[in-house]
């Protein structure tokens, strides 16, 4: 064939760099992700109301955590109006700083855990202040 | 039909274009709103018609009362501080002196007192904001009780709303604020570089019933209310004193007046 | 066609990574930008726009400037354009990439520069602006490429071209208006709430743009085989001299109206660039230059007897370019903000890594332009000889 050295020579090199995510990650170990969910905050809900809830349920929330905050902002900045009525009733405040963080204060061993694995950076945490893991 | 390489390669290359801006055309008009029904109004939040603000700077009576009023509201939103870096500075409220604040009034022949004095300067969240009118995304927007509101997840800092201000009341993010910021408060967020912001009327304590941090802090130097409410206090003191506005004459209509002469004599010195 | 990029002489290549090399340096330029922020340029809390806003509205100019060939062969059968319109739609292509480039560095957030499209806002310029200058940037590349790609060919252009073309003829003119409004319209800067803003901008812009279609014309003359005619230069001489004075006269308008009001308010900007405003007067050179070269070139081009000679007009072109690109480049869009809206002044230099990103679009602007000039000039060598 023409030129066939500068294609073989090609289609090795691009064979390298397709199969670099696999061959670079050989040996390191991805468990799946397991968020936290022990925050001080969490545990005193757990104790008057006897069981964890977050605004919705988690099945609800891990899809559309994303979508949900998304309202809340233009509800919020766009709309003015602040208070969040969940599926089963009850009012909550629309704010990512004073009310997910408020119980999720654990950044680190919550929001992150899935964010890393799933290589994803929101740049929500660049205005919103993430709150300072706490020394227990 | 036979269909050549140069052809295959053009159909193939528009349908990608084409495919992918619809793909991204759906996604956009299909985001995800919460309904109606999910989301109320706190009935503890202050409503009004038009927000305005009254400045009586007789009763700022020391550099320490002025100097209250701008801290406080850079401390609960965030505000940096860069020192002497006059450049990149950030500032919501801040004083200016008359012939400052208000261009072209000037005198020579005025007081004295009135020529030193300062006047707290912010945003004027004005009935017809040029600012709200240049923006192109409607990052910054008239809320329906007047207030000029800014979302700082929507600007792209392209700073045309900068130069429409004829009241010189934003500031650039030109870079990354939170090293400067001395102490955060943790109940409201910080921005981030490239975004302008301003002066947003304390919405987030109107919401809760609660009077902007300035009003708070002025001890009665700043009063606030609905100017489109006949019965306001604000209302009365504009029926009863002379004020003034900045450049009223450019017809965005600022909803901040000051009271000139507010005590006896004019610079807050009572009358002997 | 596109091929014909592909091969060319020795100088071609070297001016080709010659240009890729600054590009690269602008891009490493602007990663640091992108990082740190706008605060690693010149702009303040009182200039909040400087050098990249302005080179965009110096090459919005001239990229409307390539209807000066366009009108004049297609609306009036000027047949001495005929062989170097393309060289104007080419030059309008890479010049409002370049626009779209700079804005796109001045952006705080460039990320989401989507969002003009997302949230479209008719009542702001920005938008139009937006709408307008794409508009012009697609309809240049296809009428463009399908004249060229016909005349390769020596068959006449499809009839759906012609309605494009004089759809382009009124797209030019409206650019540049466009663009003209985002500072016509703002009530607190008395320099730019001139009503002559939108007629400045394109006597400026027909001046600009065909001195540097003269120079290009020259240097293609120079280095290829084609050549696009003497007598087109000089038309283009004329347009240019015209126009020139146009542009000057409108300037001496807005002095007249400033200094005879006596309104501090108008006039203050014009102090702080011609003689300077409370000590400050980092411009006043560059503004003088900027006149003497506008006065000098009109002393050239008036004359028929100088503007003849090919090397005399390419003088008076270049120094009519580099007068507005002064003029237009910094001098209006650095005075709009001073002195600022509290009547203090804040002076405004671009930084080093702010011109280095410029050059860096600059060169991606002379890139697009050698690419396509390459395939046009080339075109027309093989199908004239």
């Amino acid at each position: 064939m023409y030129d066939g050295g500068k294609i073989i020579a090609g289609l090795i090199i691009f064979l390298a760099l397709v199969t670099f995510p696999f061959y670079n990650n050989i040996g390191k170990a991805n468990a799946k992700p397991e968020p936290k969910t022990d925050t001080p905050e969490i545990l005193k809900w757990e104790q008057e109301y006897g069981r964890k809830e977050c605004i919705e349920s988690k099945e609800f929330m891990r899809p559309n955590h994303m979508q949900m905050l998304n309202g809340w902002r233009d509800s919020v900045v766009r709309n003015g109006d602040r208070i969040y009525v969940n599926s089963t009733g009850k009012s909550f405040n629309m704010s990512l700083q004073n009310t997910c963080m408020h119980c999720h204060s654990n950044k680190k061993d919550f929001c992150d855990k899935c964010h890393n694995y799933m290589a994803v950076v929101p740049y929500c945490w660049d205005c919103h202040i993430a709150p300072k893991e706490k020394k227990t | 039909m036979s269909i050549n390489r140069r052809q295959f390669l053009k159909i193939a290359g528009i349908s990608t274009v084409f495919g992918l801006g619809g793909a991204s055309v759906f996604n956009a008009i299909s985001r995800g709103s919460l309904e109606a029904a999910q989301v109320l109004t706190d009935p503890q939040a202050l409503k009004a018609k038009r927000w305005g603000m009254v400045i009586d700077m007789s009763k700022f009576e020391t550099e320490e009362d002025i100097k209250r009023v701008k801290d406080i509201c850079h401390k609960i939103h965030n505000v940096p501080d860069f020192g002497d870096d006059k450049m990149h500075e950030i500032k919501w409220i801040w004083p200016e002196t008359f012939e400052h604040a208000f261009p072209g009034e000037h005198d020579e022949y005025f007081p004295e007192e009135l020529k030193e004095q300062p006047f707290m300067v912010l945003c004027n969240h004005c009935a017809q904001p040029a600012c709200v009118r240049v923006c192109p995304t409607k990052a910054t927007f008239k809320r329906a009780d007047g207030i000029v509101m800014m979302d700082m997840h929507r600007c792209i800092g392209c700073r045309f709303c900068m130069a429409a201000c004829p009241f010189g009341a934003r500031s650039f993010n030109w870079k990354d604020p939170r090293p400067y910021i001395k102490e955060e408060d943790l109940t409201f967020p910080t921005r981030t570089k490239g975004v302008v912001e301003k002066c947003t009327f304390c919405y987030e304590r109107l919401a809760i019933g609660k009077a902007p941090a300035c009003v708070e802090e002025s001890k009665g130097g700043i009063i606030y209310g609905d100017l489109e409410d006949p019965k306001s206090e604000i209302r009365e003191i504009l029926r009863t004193k002379y004020t003034i506005r900045r450049k009223p004459g450019l017809g965005t209509q600022p909803s901040i007046y000051y009271v000139i002469d507010g005590k006896e004599k004019i610079g807050g010195k009572e009358n002997v | 066609m596109f091929e014909k990029a592909l091969t060319g002489s020795r100088s071609y290549w070297t001016w080709v990574f010659t240009l890729l090399a600054i590009i690269g340096a602008g891009v490493i330029a602007y990663l640091y930008q992108f990082k740190i922020g706008l605060g690693i340029t010149g702009m303040s809390r009182d200039v909040s726009w400087g050098f990249y806003i302005g080179q965009f509205t110096f090459l919005v100019g001239i990229a409307a400037s390539g209807v000066m060939l366009v009108l004049p062969y297609y609306l009036h059968h000027y047949k001495k354009f005929g062989r170097i319109v393309i060289l104007g739609e080419f030059l309008a292509v890479a010049a409002v990439i370049m626009c779209v480039l700079f804005i796109f560095v001045d952006l705080g957030q460039p990320t989401r520069v989507m969002n003009v499209m997302l949230h479209p806002t008719p009542n702001s310029v920005m938008f139009w602006d937006m709408v307008v200058l794409l508009g012009y940037l697609t309809l240049n590349i296809i009428i463009g490429w399908t004249v060229l790609g016909c005349e390769r060919k020596q068959t006449p252009p499809p009839g759906w071209v012609k309605p494009l073309i004089y759809l382009s003829i009124a797209w030019a003119p409206s650019i540049h208006t466009v663009t003209a409004f985002l500072y016509a319209g703002l009530p607190g800067r008395h320099f730019w709430l001139s009503a002559i803003m939108a007629a400045r901008f394109l006597a400026s812009a027909f001046a600009s743009g065909p001195s540097l279609l003269i120079i290009l014309a020259l240097i293609i003359r120079k280095y290829t085989k084609f050549d696009p005619g003497k007598e087109a230069i000089q038309s283009l001489g004329k347009i240019v001299t015209y126009f020139m004075f146009t542009n000057v006269f409108f300037l001496g308008l807005e002095f007249f109206t400033a200094f005879y009001s006596n309104i501090p308010g108008h006039m203050h900007t014009f102090q702080y660039l011609y003689s300077g405003l409370e000590g400050h007067g980092k411009l006043v050179p560059l503004m003088w230059t900027s006149s003497i070269l506008a006065v000098a070139a009109l002393g050239l081009l008036i004359f028929p007897s100088l503007r003849e000679k090919e090397n005399v007009l390419a003088v008076a072109a270049a120094s009519v370019f580099v007068s507005l690109w002064i003029d237009k480049g910094f001098g209006l869009v650095i005075g709009g903000f001073i002195p600022n809206m509290f009547e203090k002044v804040t002076e405004y230099w671009p930084t080093g890594p702010e011109m280095l990103i410029s050059i860096g679009v600059w060169a991606i602007g002379l890139l697009v332009l050698t690419v396509l000039y390459k395939v046009a000039v080339s075109v027309k060598e093989e199908v004239e000889l």
